[in-house]
Parts: structure tokens; C-alpha cells; sequence
């Protein structure tokens, strides 16, 4: 794996998170920020499903591939989704729940780490 | 409070997301369990397919939040509480039938209890919002 760029995944969604609990906090809905934040974890997210699929055809580890694209390809859908849902509450814990889906994130990284490690 | 769709709102929020994210998991790991690994731990992989269906069912039927639905969500919790119960509890009896994790083998220890605690809250916010 490239592990830079999973750093790189678990600050950004680490601050989306806390972004996300301080919005919640102030009693505030989410905003452009965020959600601008968001997309570029997202873009990061899609940089990694191509390079781990790259990765994962040159190595001659014992990596499980089914496993490993699959939270590859479910990491992509986790922060759309949580946003859809955040934008449809009007209170703060709109901003809760995307606290919640960013903080899976650094989840997804650890689970792939480990596939590729182990 | 007697309008249903208070469930999937304030805490319900959040409540329904936590659901949704065991419900895309659980999907994901069973459908990849029962593809390429079946024959190694079938009864393992059913039971994972069996809370696939159960965590998606409840997710929708808590955010849908109609007078229907809330029954659904409620029936479909009540199955997952006895069934990370009945898991957890075989999955230290006869281990040898639970040679991977699913996420009710010993009480969803591998995802930090939550499969545990998600149907007591699940519940509860259920009654509150009755």
C-alpha cells in the first residue's frame, strides 16, 4: 500500500470528525466547508481504490482481495451518503451523524492496513 | 409525541447512521464471506448473511419512520438483540463452528461491542419516541 496517502486519509478525516463535533456543538447544521473537506477526502478515497487495485495486481503478498477491494470500494460510499443524511436535519445532530461516517474512515484504513500487513 | 417521523430525527440521527454503517459493513463482509469462502464456515457465513439482512432492515425501517415502519424497525431489533445474544454466547460454547469473526461472534467483541449496545439503544429510542 501506498502509506502516505493513508496518513494523509486518516488526518483529513480525523479533522472532518472533529470539524463535524464542533459544528454539532455550536449547535450548527453542516456547511460548505465541511462538505468541501469531505470532497477532498472523497478524491483521496478514489486516488486509493486506484492505486490499491494497482498494488494489489503487482504484490506477491498474501493479501485477501475480495476483502481488500471491499472496503476499498464501501470506503466510497460512506461520507456521500452520511452527507445526504446530515443535509436532510435541520439540527445539530445532522452534524453528529456525519461525525459519525467521517470517523469510519480512519476505521476503513486500519482494516486495510492490516489486510495488507498481516 | 405522536408523529412517527420524530424517530429519525435529533438523536435518531445519529442512532440511524451508527445502523447504516453496521448495515453497509455487514453486507459487504457477508456477501464477500459467502462469495469466495462458503465451504470453510458456512454456518459462520449464513448467520453473517442472516445480520446483513437484519441491520439493513432495521436501518430502513428506522429512517423511513412511518407508523408501519416503526413496527418493522422494532421486530427487526428485537431479532438483533437475541441474535447477538444467542451468537455471542455459541461463539464461546462451540468456537470451532466460528473459525472467523462475524459481527455478533463473542458479543461484537471485534467491533467494540457496539453490535451489543446498538439494539438496547435502538430500542429505547423507539419507546421514547412512541
Amino acid at each position: 500500500m501506498f502509506e502516505p496517502l493513508t496518513w494523509v486519509l486518516v488526518a483529513l478525516s480525523l479533522a472532518a470528525t472533529v470539524f463535524a463535533l464542533v459544528l454539532a456543538g455550536l449547535d450548527r447544521r453542516i456547511n460548505w466547508w465541511l462538505l468541501g473537506l469531505l470532497g477532498v477526502v472523497e478524491v483521496a478515497l478514489l486516488a486509493q481504490l486506484v492505486v490499491g487495485i494497482v498494488e494489489l495486481a503487482g504484490t506477491d503478498r498474501e493479501v485477501s482481495g475480495p476483502f481488500f477491494i471491499g472496503y476499498l470500494v464501501a470506503s466510497l460510499l460512506i461520507l456521500p451518503i452520511g452527507a445526504l443524511w446530515a443535509l436532510a436535519e435541520s439540527s445539530r445532530w445532522g452534524a453528529g451523524a456525519l461525525a459519525i461516517a467521517c470517523i469510519v474512515i480512519p476505521v476503513i484504513e486500519q482494516r486495510l492496513y492490516d489486510l495488507w500487513v498481516v | 409525541m405522536t408523529d412517527a417521523s420524530e424517530t429519525r430525527h435529533g438523536p435518531g440521527r445519529i442512532l440511524i447512521a451508527v445502523y447504516g454503517i453496521f448495515a453497509l459493513s455487514a453486507t459487504a463482509r457477508a456477501g464477500v464471506q459467502l462469495a469466495t469462502q462458503f465451504s470453510e464456515a458456512p454456518i459462520a457465513y449464513l448467520l453473517s448473511a442472516v445480520a446483513a439482512i437484519i441491520y439493513c432492515a432495521a436501518t430502513f425501517a428506522l429512517a423511513k419512520a412511518t407508523i408501519f415502519s416503526r413496527r418493522v424497525a422494532t421486530a427487526a431489533i428485537i431479532v438483533e438483540l437475541v441474535g447477538v445474544l444467542a451468537i455471542g454466547t455459541f461463539s464461546y460454547a462451540v468456537p470451532d463452528d466460528f473459525p472467523d469473526a462475524t459481527v455478533w461472534s463473542h458479543f461484537g467483541q471485534g467491533y467494540g461491542y457496539v453490535p451489543l449496545v446498538l439494539p438496547v439503544l435502538g430500542l429505547l429510542w423507539l419507546r421514547r419516541t412512541r
